[in-house]
């Protein structure tokens, strides 16, 4: 469903992303592996819109998609967390779920104003389904806390479900796991493969944890200093001689 | 460090010295056809140097008697409590809306002509200010021009009501779309700015709109204004003593009263408050739909909000539209209220107080804005023998509170949402 070919992005004279390719069907979880500064986020920016690309291509669904602009992006259904995790920090829990579920609710503003009954079918669905993916993410209790105030895990939770509510096809992970503890990255690892077994969303997963990352992908793309290095099943890349090396050669 | 100190104190002291010696030290006199300088009393003297001391010291001084300030709160009896619960909070908050408008609707039968005047300007001060909590409060967006749209409205009706005769009722829509017309079409190059440079971009935006209202004399009028603007009428009853309009009624010859040109005061008083509580719904409905939330997201973090599908131009451009309508709304009814209106009524200094009563109200809370519209206009009313010190006190007063209170007099309180368990 999604085909990335040849992509590569250049700041100045740094060529952070040079010819990296990478494919994901669906209800597949592929992991996006390589050192620090190999330029990982930056293919993620440029799928998300929020680069355009300085050369290559971004497929979704067969049509073309790199240089649409980002809001675009996440509503023909891909969507994104941070690295470092972006909430609305002083807007409720509840509220980040809403606001993601804008286009859901995006009838005409008289509408809104007169609070006609189809404007109040739509807000409640949407309400049900931000009930829904807080209870899935542990946070229902915590519904009108402020999402600055949450545990820095219960953070990257709701980062995950405020993208689910928005019902995507496939979803891009940011590191999800750094700063979890082993127990925290235990139930992540379950949250993502039933996302993908449940709710049949492709997820395409950055993450330094190689546990994690060996355990739930059903293939990894390595990149190094922006150019991909091997990619295959987790087998595969495990035995690899290269990805050994700059790895070890890192460590 | 101390040293640094020092400098910095003997260097603020300075720049002191030389702000105040030639503009209070110096004096221009006319003697017949020549101007000459002379010296101020020597009282005057003492008193830049004795400030100038001051300076030094506060600046010498400063961490320690800023740290004293920041323990000020400690003071407030209120400090220590428990922040109310959320749903008791925003009980209380509605039962002292409906309180406030009660009282608003029975007091101008009691009170003076010119209270009720006075009154009327609130509320019309209400109205911006509820606009500009939208632009500034909400969406985080600085607008330094807001006056614009102010002088849009204003000027929509009075110069319809010039040529074409229009009526309050037909101009207050009208005023209030175009001014709303205004802010998009001024918004949609800006918004893309952020900060500082939207706040400078703005800012020019308000001079630009009051010098073309000063220069374009064939149109406008320039500096002399337009006047004869017309009252609101009730139904067509017109409330003169005389009816200027032909088919109009009056209103104290239809219910067989005497004449008194109070009705009038406290009709205008009756229409700013109704439309004032229309603005606060309207605006506190917008905050509870999904556009609403859209403004603080953005507001927030741009980022993650483009990320998940909002628009950045789209959200930025309704929060400015939204907010120019309802300026443009408070145009029609000053302008109305005056019966004259000139550039002279929508300088800077109107924007900087528009925006002084949303700071001081609390970003974003509703009853929060409108004490401090309250508090900003009648104040220095109150306190007329001081008005040359207005701005001083102005300034001091939100320096103290950014110092004791940042949020505001009432911060936005975030609405409860009740979700019910999914199976
Ligand atoms: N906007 C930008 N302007 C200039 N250089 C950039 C920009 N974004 C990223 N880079 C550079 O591109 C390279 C790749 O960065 P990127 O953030 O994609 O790495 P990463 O693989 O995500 O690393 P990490 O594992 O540390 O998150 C780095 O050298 C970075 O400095
Ligand atoms: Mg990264």
């Amino acid at each position: 469903m999604l085909e990335v070919q040849n992509l590569s992005m250049r700041f100045g004279g740094l060529l952070a992303v040079d010819g990296v390719s990478l494919d994901v069907q669906e209800r597949e979880i592929v992991s996006i592996i390589g050192p620090n500064g190999a330029g990982k986020t930056t293919v993620f920016n440029c799928m998300s819109g929020f680069y355009k690309p300085s050369g290559g291509k971004i497929l979704f669904e067969g049509k073309e998609v790199q240089g649409t602009p980002d809001y675009k992006i996440s509503r023909l259904g891909m969507v994104r967390t941070f690295q470092h995790v972006r909430l609305f920090t002083k807007m409720s829990v509840a509220e980040n779920l809403l606001v993601a579920q804008h286009r859901h609710l995006n009838t005409n503003m008289l509408a809104g104003l007169l609070g006609t009954p189809n404007y109040k079918k739509r807000e409640q669905k949407a309400l049900d389904r931000a009930a829904y993916w807080l209870e899935r993410v542990g946070l229902l209790d915590l519904a009108n806390r402020e999402a600055g105030n949450l545990a820095y895990g219960q953070q990257r939770r709701l980062e995950i479900a405020r993208c689910m509510v928005t019902e995507p096809k496939l979803l891009m992970l940011d590191e999800p796991a750094a700063g979890l503890n082993p127990a925290e990255t235990k139930e992540l690892n379950q949250l993502i493969v039933s996302l993908k077994e449940d709710y049949n969303v492709s997820v395409v997963l950055i993450e330094h944890d190689m546990s994690l990352v060996m355990d739930i992908s059903d293939r990894i793309n390595v990149i190094n200093q922006g150019r991909p290095l091997a990619s295959g099943t987790p087998e595969e890349i495990r035995q690899n001689d290269d990805v050994i090396k700059a790895y070890l050669g890192e460590a | 460090m101390a040293a640094n100190n020092l400098r910095h104190a003997l260097f603020c002291a300075v720049v002191t010295l030389i702000i105040s010696i030639p503009i209070l030290g110096l004096n221009l006199e006319a003697e017949g056809i020549n101007i000459i300088l002379t010296g101020a009393k020597t009282s005057t003297y003492i008193a830049i140097v004795l400030a100038a001391i001051a300076v030094f010291v506060f600046q010498a001084y400063r961490d320690s008697i800023m740290g004293l300030l920041g323990k000020l709160p400690n003071l407030n009896p209120l400090a220590d409590k428990e922040p109310m619960e959320q749903s008791k909070r925003a009980k209380l908050e509605s039962w002292i809306l409906t309180g406030i408008i009660v009282l608003a609707l029975f007091w101008p039968f009691v009170v003076s002509r010119g209270s009720v005047d006075l009154a009327t300007l609130v509320l019309i001060y209400v109205m911006l200010a509820l606009g500009l909590n939208v632009v500034v409060g909400l969406a985080g967006l600085l607008d330094l021009g807001y006056v614009a749209f102010y002088a849009v409205g204003a000027y929509t009706f009075a110069l319809l009501s010039q040529y074409t005769g229009i009526s309050f009722w037909m101009a207050l829509p009208i005023g209030a779309l175009l001014a709303g017309l205004t802010g998009m079409t001024l918004g949609f190059p800006v918004l893309r700015l952020r900060g500082d440079y939207l706040a400078i971009v703005t800012l020019g935006f308000g001079e630009i709109i009051r010098i073309l209202l000063n220069n374009w004399t064939t149109l406008t009028g320039g500096p002399n204004g337009i006047g004869g603007i017309p009252e609101p009428t009730l139904f067509g009853m017109e409330f003169g003593r005389r009816v200027k309009e032909e088919g109009n009624t009056s209103f104290h010859e239809t219910f067989g009263i005497a004449y008194s040109g109070e009705h009038k005061v406290i009709f205008l008083y009756l229409i700013a408050l109704v439309l004032a509580v229309i603005t606060a719904l309207i605006i506190r409905r917008f905050m509870r739909m999904p556009v609403g939330r859209a403004w603080e997201a953005l507001r927030e973090d741009e980022i993650a909000a483009r990320s998940l599908g909002l628009s950045r131009t789209a959200v930025k451009l309704s929060a400015f539209t939204i907010g120019a309508f309802f300026a443009g709304f408070a145009g029609t009814v000053f302008a109305s209220k005056q019966g004259f209106i000139s550039p002279e009524s929508f300088v800077f200094l109107e924007s900087a107080i528009i925006l002084a009563i949303v700071v001081l109200g609390g970003m974003g809370s509703q009853l929060g804005v409108i004490l401090a519209a309250i508090a900003v206009t009648i104040l220095p009313e109150l306190a007329r023998e001081f008005s040359e010190y207005r701005m001083l006190i102005f300034g001091a007063a939100m320096v103290l509170m950014m110092v004791w209170r940042p949020q505001g007099l009432l911060p936005m309180r975030r609405i409860h949402i009740t979700l019910n368990k999914q199976e």
